[in-house]
């Protein structure tokens, strides 16, 4: 039987049960049996989806279901092998981007597709008409409109790459709603959110579709599936296998609508046992020491000021906070992939202030990045040489050391040691020797939560680790994250999801405009005294 | 791996025939563009009033079919496998060093002043060692400044490794004419080293020894890259940045040793063929091969051993076709004609290739 987790479910019963639209007509687009093999993978099989104008269509299911897949079918990234598609009732092909932007689909990506170096402004006129200038002030207004219907504010002139990937994402939207679009897509786009940001964007996405855009969602989380979407679609294994019509969803009430859903997209596999108690025996001198650990950014918001914490042995001490409020800078920073402008790290005793990011790493510092696309993954390497990329010229991977070039590869070794992982960890790929682009995020995001769980280390800095994994996936990570500290190492928890962070830490700090603005225990009541920090008041 | 995920792959129909049919896929966007671009060269020759049968058989009777023909295809081999040696580190690394020919010249005018030099005082076989050190050496220094530039600047040295060249093909004349000038003859050359002294020709024949030096780099450079850590690091710092500074990788450092490996096996293609054919160099020589080893090596797709095949005929080609042009009187630089062919057809395939791939 399928126990449906507490915890991603979250708690937030706060916004009402939204007002459900009446069902429109005809659909907008409809894809009738489409389907999608990639070598070794039948990605979407047979699947017939219809987008109506005025509905949130929420699409759920498992890492590597085929969401993505779908979604772009629709925004003309793939072709499908079989199938059709219409537009407005007529048959179309969708053969590129461009043509799926002038069939008025646009798509807000699961991993942003924003250009780093440019500024905001200069990405939102991106792919606009290339010979005319863009007129800023015609922009400016616009964007006045979307921020009074839809309340998104941007700064026009930051540079991209400085801005955290929820706000990143915030681009993408208003750039679909700068075009006019008849549908607009959203893979994963609440992942990177707090559950007010989540919220916000759920009430952003009525508003949308109040308007007549028909929204496609995709999102683990079955909570906001359920309270957003109008119509809620399950895929597993690529095939179709349920949909929730906004009748039968309507007379549901949330929990019910859940489990439904739950035993829909795992079938009768249960969902990972529940977890016993942490045992919460930090004790011991610190084994990292931060102390005034100043790191410049480019933005007010986004640079760590002044941040002081100890961690112990076995405990797990969360950071929570809005995305881009310097999480991503004190990580960096910790790492060794930022330098400090003021302040220490001592780890085991040691300074390693200055030291560089190989040498923490030798030092039992690890880091998993929330950017498995940019930085965490290499796309074209094989997911077995992904796996050991941190660890280039170790033994037993490479032979012979300093001498011979920094060792020969053994990829024997190297490929067994990824079939242990793949294993291990339930990653979706057909092979060890699968470029690790070609696999579905969160099946990514697996990988590399392997590599830096595997082999000896002192302290873990993790950056939003379960973003992007389902359900079953999030808690046998939330499980393997308190069994290394219950094994005695020292973990730091960096998430926007109040929820993870209030199963699994010992003490969790708030941090806002980069300083930490209070550490409170995980006991009764932390959830308040937590509320209390992120709005600015004592705890 | 999960049993659902099994059933997945066998209604994927396992590939059994998967490398086959990708190695007959990877045969036909090479050897289509190639003749197709035989073909098209083919048209102008015969624009030009030649008749490309003619033209072509010459070519491969002279660059191939003939013994002596073939010694000098060999021996041109030499350089040109260095020069691919060069490139196959630099584009491995993501690294567009288009300065070889710069890197070249420099690397030969400093065999050409130190070995005839080096003769009087030092036995041949150390003349030789030293000659070509100072080439590779030479090369490596000229690549400095756009390596510095990239790696800590994040200057594009595409365009400061092709201003090098500029640079450095004049001041290697400079250097001729000015600094290193053989003051026995009228000509601009330098000093020459006699044919005695130079590396050995193989097994009795004029093939010169360069062509060992020539694959032996290729193939060093080929496994280094495919089964080296050091390989991988240079690898992962190509394919991104990013990834190789989260990985713990000295990016910087790594990039400027690319460079210096990447420009120093060009400077040693300069010193080889000085050390190895010419013995001295003119000023105003510049037989600047890195123009056509470039597409070549992209044609390889960075891989040695097809990198060792192609160069193979392309020096059959440069050898037939400088018969030709004093037989048939088309010339040489018809030989670059037929590699833009080759350079567009390839670009071209490589689009069609994508586009149909998408599609599936
Ligand atoms: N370009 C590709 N080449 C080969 N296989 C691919 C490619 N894109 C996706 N796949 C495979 O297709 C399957 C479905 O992937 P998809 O990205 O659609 O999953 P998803 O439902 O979006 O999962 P997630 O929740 O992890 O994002 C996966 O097994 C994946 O490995
Ligand atoms: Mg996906």
């Amino acid at each position: 039987m399928v126990a449906a987790p507490s915890v991603p479910l979250g708690t937030m019963q706060a916004a009402a049960t939204p007002a459900r639209p009446v069902p429109a007509t005809s659909p907008v687009v409809e894809l009738l049996g489409v389907t999608k093999r990639f070598p070794g993978v039948l990605a979407v099989d047979h699947v017939d989806l219809a987008l109506l104008p005025g509905e949130v269509h929420a699409l759920l299911g498992e890492n590597g279901a085929g969401k993505s897949t779908l979604v772009a079918m629709l925004s003309g990234l793939v072709e499908p092998d079989a199938g059709r598609i219409r537009v407005a009732g007529e048959e179309r092909r969708i053969a590129s981007p461009r043509a799926a932007l002038q069939q008025g689909i646009s798509t807000v990506f699961q991993h942003v597709m924003l250009v780093p170096t440019l500024t905001v402004l200069e990405n939102l006129v991106l792919g606009m008409s290339w010979w005319r200038r863009p007129d800023r002030a015609e922009l400016e207004q616009r964007l006045a409109g979307i921020r009074s219907a839809f309340g998104i504010a941007l700064d026009l002139d930051q540079t991209t790459g400085e801005l955290s990937l929820g706000e990143q994402q915030q681009i993408e939207i208003v750039r679909a709603l700068l075009r006019r679009s008849r549908v607009l897509i959203l893979d994963e786009a609440t992942s990177m959110l707090t559950p007010q940001g989540a919220d916000e964007l759920g009430a952003l996405m009525r508003r949308l579709v109040k308007s007549g855009l028909a929204v496609v969602f995709i999102t683990h989380k079955l909570d906001e599936a359920c309270r957003f979407g109008d119509r809620i679609t399950v895929l597993r294994l690529g095939r179709k296998v349920g949909e929730l019509a906004p009748e039968g969803l309507a007379a549901m009430d949330q929990a019910a609508a859940v489990e439904e859903v739950v035993g829909l997209m795992f079938g009768d596999r249960s969902i990972a046992e529940a977890r016993a108690p942490r045992l919460r025996k930090a004790e011991g001198s610190p084994v990292l020491s931060v102390r005034g650990l100043t790191v410049t950014g480019a933005t007010r918001l986004a640079r760590a000021d002044d941040v002081s914490f100890e961690l112990r042995p076995g405990e797990i001490l969360g950071i929570a906070g809005i995305d881009g409020n310097g999480q991503k800078q004190l990580a960096e920073a910790l790492a060794g992939q930022r330098t400090a402008a003021a302040g220490s790290i001592v780890l085991d005793g040691r300074d390693i202030t200055r030291a560089g990011v190989a040498e923490r790493r030798r030092l039992g510092l690890r880091y998993l990045t929330d950017d498995r696309i940019g930085e965490g993954a290499v796309g074209g390497f094989p997911v077995a040489t992904n796996a050991v990329l941190k660890e280039i010229g170790a033994p037993p991977f490479w032979s012979g050391g300093p001498f011979l070039l920094g060792g020969i590869e053994r990829p024997g070794r190297i490929a067994a040691h990824a079939r242990e992982l793949i294993d291990r960890y339930d990653v979706r790929t057909p092979d060890e020797a699968t470029p690790i682009g070609r696999l579905s995020g969160g099946n990514i995001q697996k990988v590399l939560l392997a590599r830096e769980l595997s082999g000896d280390a002192r302290v873990v800095v993790f950056n939003k680790p379960t973003h992007g994994l389902d359900v079953q996936n999030i808690m046998a990570s939330r499980n393997r994250i308190a069994a290394i500290a219950d094994a005695g190492l020292a973990v730091l928890l960096i998430s926007t999801d109040l929820e993870e962070l209030l199963d699994v830490a010992d003490r969790i700090a708030v941090m806002a405009a980069g300083r930490l603005t209070g550490i409170v225990a995980n006991d009764e009541g932390a959830r308040a005294r937590i509320g209390a920090l992120m709005i600015g008041r004592a705890a | 791996m999960s049993a659902s995920l099994e059933t997945t792959l066998d209604e994927g129909g396992a590939d059994t025939s998967g490398p086959r049919r990708a190695l007959a896929h990877l045969a036909l966007v090479t050897l289509g563009p190639i003749l197709a671009a035989l073909v098209l060269s083919g048209l102008v020759l015969l624009a030009l009033g030649v008749d490309p049968f003619a033209y072509y058989g010459y070519v491969a009777q002279r660059g191939l079919f003939s013994w002596l023909g073939l010694q000098q295809t060999l021996t041109r081999m030499a350089p040109l496998l260095c020069l691919a040696a060069a490139l196959i580190v630099a584009f491995r690394a993501g690294i567009w060093n288009l300065g070889i020919d710069g890197q070249f010249l420099l690397g030969a005018v400093t065999s050409a002043a130190l070995a005839p030099f080096l003769i009087t005082v030092l036995p041949a076989g150390a003349v030789l060692l030293v000659a070509a050190a100072g080439a590779a050496l030479v090369g490596a220094l000229w690549s400095l400044l756009p390596a510095l530039l990239r790696a800590y600047q994040q200057v594009n040295e595409i365009i400061t490794t092709l201003m090098m060249t500029f640079l450095g093909v004049s001041f290697a004349n400079l250097l001729v004419k000015l600094v290193f000038l053989d003051p026995g003859t009228t000509v601009p050359q330098t000093r020459t080293l006699p044919v005695a002294d130079r590396l050995p020709t193989l097994f009795g024949t004029t093939i010169s020894g360069g062509l060992v030096l020539g694959l032996v780099a290729v193939v060093v450079v080929h496994l280094v890259m495919t089964r080296t850590a050091f390989g991988l690091k240079l690898r992962t710092v190509g394919e991104s940045p990013l990834a190789a500074r989260h990985a713990g990788l000295d990016v910087p450092l790594l990039t400027v040793a690319v460079f210096a490996i990447s420009a120093g096996f060009a400077g040693l293609a300069g010193g080889i063929e000085i050390l190895g054919v010419h013995g001295n160099l003119q000023a105003g020589w510049n037989p600047a091969y890195g123009l056509a080893v470039i597409p070549l090596v992209f044609l390889a797709r960075f891989n040695g051993f097809a990198a060792i095949v192609f160069v193979f005929f392309y020096s059959a080609l440069m050898i037939g076709g400088e018969s030709a042009a004093r037989r048939i009187g088309v010339p040489h630089y018809f030989t670059l004609v037929l590699v833009a062919n080759l350079l567009i057809l390839l670009a071209l395939a490589e689009y069609l290739d994508h586009r149909r791939r998408r599609a599936g």
